[in-house]
């Protein structure tokens, strides 16, 4: 049953209210509006970080494909999650996506863009990652992260190095400017770095499988028809800026094609009906990735048409395997055939969006691909040109494989004992019609709309022309339903052959390899990630040795070190005004002096504490001579309180201090203080010399009582000027505090603990001792 | 355990000097705006007085303080503070803007209040806090003033 009195199923309605309005909004304001509607955001101004949004062509289409495709994976999730307690986590995860990734297409310039990608891969790492208590879900939502993350971090630089080199990453002014050079090459990289990691494509491929562990919907919606498209809306944006570039064009078709034939060939080997999808998703990435990437404006435009395609058959296919598992209770390709029996819309639809997918007439999938295919022959851009017609070629006949298989897996019949275990299973899930109803609408409709547009092909051809002229004003084509005997058509009728022979023949049952549960790809990531984490545990062991004696000499050597070196670049301190003081400075300065030096001379630690307090009370009747009393009132107050604390601390140490370490004998550690004791008051009274800015009290002063009310100068700087410094003061103290109490605790609880120990083995060893007796 | 023992001196820190310098501790908090002193300076005269306290040998009365949790005036505190930092912001001016309040009240007259009187206030009690904290777990223990190699201290 469908409890729609269940708060997240009141969550999930309002949720495809609002998608609902977006969709409509953004169609009324977009579709053939004869000005682009552009939005500033004002973010931090100041410093020129503002979120600008441009509903141009290209956003437009993207958008509703967000939007219309949300809608319908939300209704579908209704009835899918049915008992799930995740649900309510799932609803707000998913609004919170369909937000981010509507930003990241509306994006008019590559700041605003990245801001929403880092949206998206957190709401992906969170969606992967919703069963929490599924060890190998978190473990993909993590590596989905930090992939998703690297190439986000990619792109951050490519939008430093636009901003600094060109002064703007609005996508109108790049296209304008066609920057080169050897520095936009750099972005070039960075920029296909964070393309690739996002839309999966080799090296970076490994993800996306693993991403499956997500419920359907999420799977079906972010990683097949919309966030994974981010990578290519990215490609789509810059390839008019730097398509022209052989850096860009070769690692396009190179990753495209690299992809295009992984992705394929491991569709081929899954047992899994999802993980199936999950790799054909990769590979017909790696065919948007070339032809958007391409810089050929015909390929421009077969890539947004061919991604249109794909969010619609993808979505459909997604979303149906997810009613097969909902109704037999598996997803086993060799057990899925049962379907036909208990969802034969549900299957029809399912083969329909396969049939879109291999590229068969008169299906959409068949117009995009024959686009496709004739805009990589016509392409004059070399040997790379080439590659991706040998590349899309090859790739088609996988795609057609692994279609062909899917094909035969819904078509296949399953044994009778497995029909009996699935019909058992059916037993306990009777549907009701509404159930079925939110599960098949969102399958249904997007079979249809692929079989629809292929029909109107020339119509949808039409539709595609403003997104594709928004992205380069030259992408201009049109798409046909039957355009006649051609080269394209020719090499798609050999294609279709060859792939559907290899796709009916290649086993539906593929044994599983023994103990390789992981990807080569996720497992070089693993790898990378356990040698990172190790790096940092040795950097540790090393910086951190648990030596206090080490640490002090080494901060001390270092500030030393700095201070000469700084002193002998700007020159040493003059001396005047050094000694020309009153008597009695100098009196309490020398007692000041032998105090520290007792510090460092006794062996008993209570001694040293006290002498400690001294030097602090020297300090603090300078201060006062000087005419600082509030800094003198506070000196006195703190050494007083810390003397004490000193001493209770002290009562759990041993009395003296502990011998020196081998490492540093006692000539060693009188030098280095002594290098210390010289060169700090040397930088002291350069310091001091050094001013060239006007004070900052000439400045607050006068400010004091008129803006703050406050006649103590200092008061009001701790308190008013500067009370954002005393905050984080405050803070640090009671951490510091809190650290202090829970240190004691723990430790008292270690000496309860052995003393306990030690009286149990004391009492064993007395009854030991009376046996014998 | 005590430091010092005499039953003058219990009386003496026990019955007034403790209430003295609780006034004093808010006197010189308050002052601070004007003259030397302030919230840091208050807690610390504050947490000068429970020092007294327990040197006396008064850990039981520690026990028994007015202020129960350090923990809890530690976050009131905190959240003082940040209070004060916030709430300008409702009124469209800067964080931490001081406002000036001069209420004439009968009997007393124009009294000057200023807002950030109320971030010194939570200073005062952050610090009073981390003194108390610190009595307590570093001192409060049952155990002597004497150290692990058996040497007397006192």
């Amino acid at each position: 049953m469908v409890g729609l009195r269940r708060r997240p199923a009141i969550g999930a309605l309002v949720g495809l209210a609002v998608l609902a309005a977006s969709t409509a909004v953004v169609a009324t304001r977009g579709i053939g509006a004869s000005t682009t509607l552009t939005e500033t955001v004002g973010w931090v101004s100041t410093l020129g970080f503002d979120l600008v949004f441009e509903l141009d062509g290209f956003a437009v289409l993207m958008a509703l494909i967000v939007l219309v495709l949300g809608f319908g994976v939300l209704l579908y999730s209704l009835a899918y999650f049915e008992h799930d307690s995740t649900y309510a986590r799932f609803v707000g995860l998913f609004m919170a996506f369909a937000g981010s990734m509507t930003g990241l297409v509306l994006a008019a310039d590559l700041f605003t863009m990245f801001v929403f990608w880092e949206l998206t891969s957190i709401c992906s790492f969170l969606l992967i990652g919703l069963n929490d208590k599924s060890e190998s879900a978190r473990q993909s939502a993590v590596r989905a992260l930090l992939t998703t993350g690297a190439g986000g971090l990619c792109l951050l630089g490519a939008v430093g190095i636009l901003q600094v080199e060109l002064g703007t990453t609005a996508f109108a002014d790049l296209v304008a400017l066609q920057p080169t050079g050897a520095v936009m090459d750099a972005a070039i990289v960075l920029i296909l770095l964070g393309a690739f990691t996002k839309s999966a494509q080799f090296p970076f491929h490994f993800w996306l499988p693993g991403a499956m562990a997500a419920p359907t919907p999420v799977s079906a919606y972010l990683h097949s028809a919309t966030m994974v498209k981010a990578g290519i809306v990215l490609l789509a944006r810059m390839s008019p800026v730097f398509g022209q570039s052989d850096l860009w064009r070769w690692w396009v078709v190179l990753a495209g094609v690299a992809t295009m034939l992984i992705g394929g060939w491991r569709a081929l080997r899954q047992t899994d009906a999802k993980l199936l999808l999950a790799h054909s998703t990769v590979s017909q990435l790696g065919l948007l990735t070339v032809l958007v990437g391409l810089g050929w404006s015909t390929a421009l435009y077969a890539g947004v048409a061919h991604l249109v395609a794909h969010a619609v058959f993808k979505v459909a296919l997604f979303l149906g395997v997810g009613v097969i598992d909902h109704e037999l209770g598996t997803r086993d390709v060799t057990k899925i055939g049962a379907a036909r029996r208990r969802a034969p819309l549900v299957v029809a639809a399912l083969g329909a969006s396969t049939l879109s997918m291999a590229g068969m007439i008169p299906l959409f999938g068949f117009v995009t691909k024959e686009k496709a295919l004739v805009a990589v022959l016509d392409a004059e851009v070399g040997a790379a040109g080439t590659v991706a017609l040998v590349g899309v070629v090859l790739g088609s006949v996988l795609s057609v494989a692994y279609s062909a298989r899917f094909l035969h897996a819904l078509l296949s019949e399953p044994d009778r004992g497995e029909h009996d275990a699935v019909a058992n299973h059916h037993e306990h899930h009777e549907s009701s019609v509404l159930t079925r109803v939110l599960l098949g609408a969102p399958v249904l409709v997007p079979a249809a709309a692929s079989l629809l547009f292929g029909l109107i092909a020339t119509r949808v051809g039409k539709w595609l022309v403003a997104p594709s002229t928004s992205l380069a004003g030259s992408a201009k084509s049109k798409l046909v339903l039957w355009p006649g005997i051609n080269d394209a058509l020719i090499i798609s009728a050999i294609v279709i052959v060859v792939g559907a022979v290899i796709g009916w023949r290649a086993p539906l049952s593929v044994a599983a390899p023994h103990g390789k549960h992981r990807s080569r790809g996720e497992r070089s990531f693993d790898a990378v990630y356990d040698a990172t984490l190790g790096l940092a545990k040795r950097l540790t062991r090393v910086t951190q040795p648990g030596s206090l004696p080490m640490y002090v000499a080494v901060t001390s050597l270092t500030v030393a070190v700095v201070a000469i070196a700084a002193l002998a670049v700007d020159g040493w301190p003059a001396f005047e005004g050094f000694v020309s003081d009153s008597p009695l400075t100098i009196a309490v300065t020398v007692l000041t002096i032998a105090v520290s030096i007792g510090v460092a001379v006794v062996s008993a630690r209570f001694t040293a504490a006290v002498f400690l307090g001294g030097v602090g009370y020297g300090a603090a009747v300078l201060f006062l001579m000087r005419g600082a009393p509030d800094l003198a009132l506070t000196q006195v107050l703190v050494e007083t309180l810390t003397i004490v604390i000193f001493l209770l601390a002290m009562r759990s140490m041993p009395r003296s201090f502990a011998p020196a370490s081998s490492w540093a004998p006692k000539t060693v550690r009188i030098a280095v203080s002594l290098l210390v004791g010289i060169v700090v008051p040397l930088l002291v009274l350069s310091v001091h010399g050094a001013r060239t800015a006007p004070s900052v009290a000439e400045d607050y002063a006068p400010r004091s009582i008129s803006e703050a009310g406050g006649a103590n100068l200092v008061n009001v700087i701790l308190v008013d000027f500067r009370g954002f410094d005393t905050m984080g003061e405050i803070t640090v103290l009671a951490v510091a505090a809190l650290g202090v109490v829970n240190l004691v605790r723990a430790a008292e609880r270690h000496r309860r603990q052995r003393e306990r120990e030690n009286s149990n083995a004391s009492a064993a060893a007395g009854s030991a001792t009376g046996d014998v007796s | 355990m005590t430091f010092i023992r005499s039953a003058i001196l219990d009386e003496l820190v026990d019955r007034w000097l403790s209430k003295v310098a609780a006034l004093v501790a808010l006197y010189v908090t308050f002052r601070g705006h004007n003259a030397p002193g302030g919230g840091f300076a208050g807690g610390l005269v504050l947490g000068g007085v429970f020092v007294l306290q327990f040197l006396t040998g008064r850990e039981p009365h520690l026990r028994h303080r007015p202020i129960r949790r350090p923990t809890m005036l530690l976050g009131a505190g905190l959240l003082m503070a940040l209070g004060t930092t916030a709430v300008p912001l409702f009124v469209d001016a800067a964080p931490l803007e001081s406002h000036i309040w001069k209420p004439d009240i009968p009997v007393i007259g124009e009294v000057k209040v200023v807002s950030s009187m109320f971030f010194d206030l939570g200073v005062f009690m952050v610090v009073v806090a981390v003194v108390l904290m610190m009595l307590l777990s570093l001192g409060a223990r049952g155990s002597s003033l004497v150290g692990d190699d058996g040497g007397e201290v006192s």
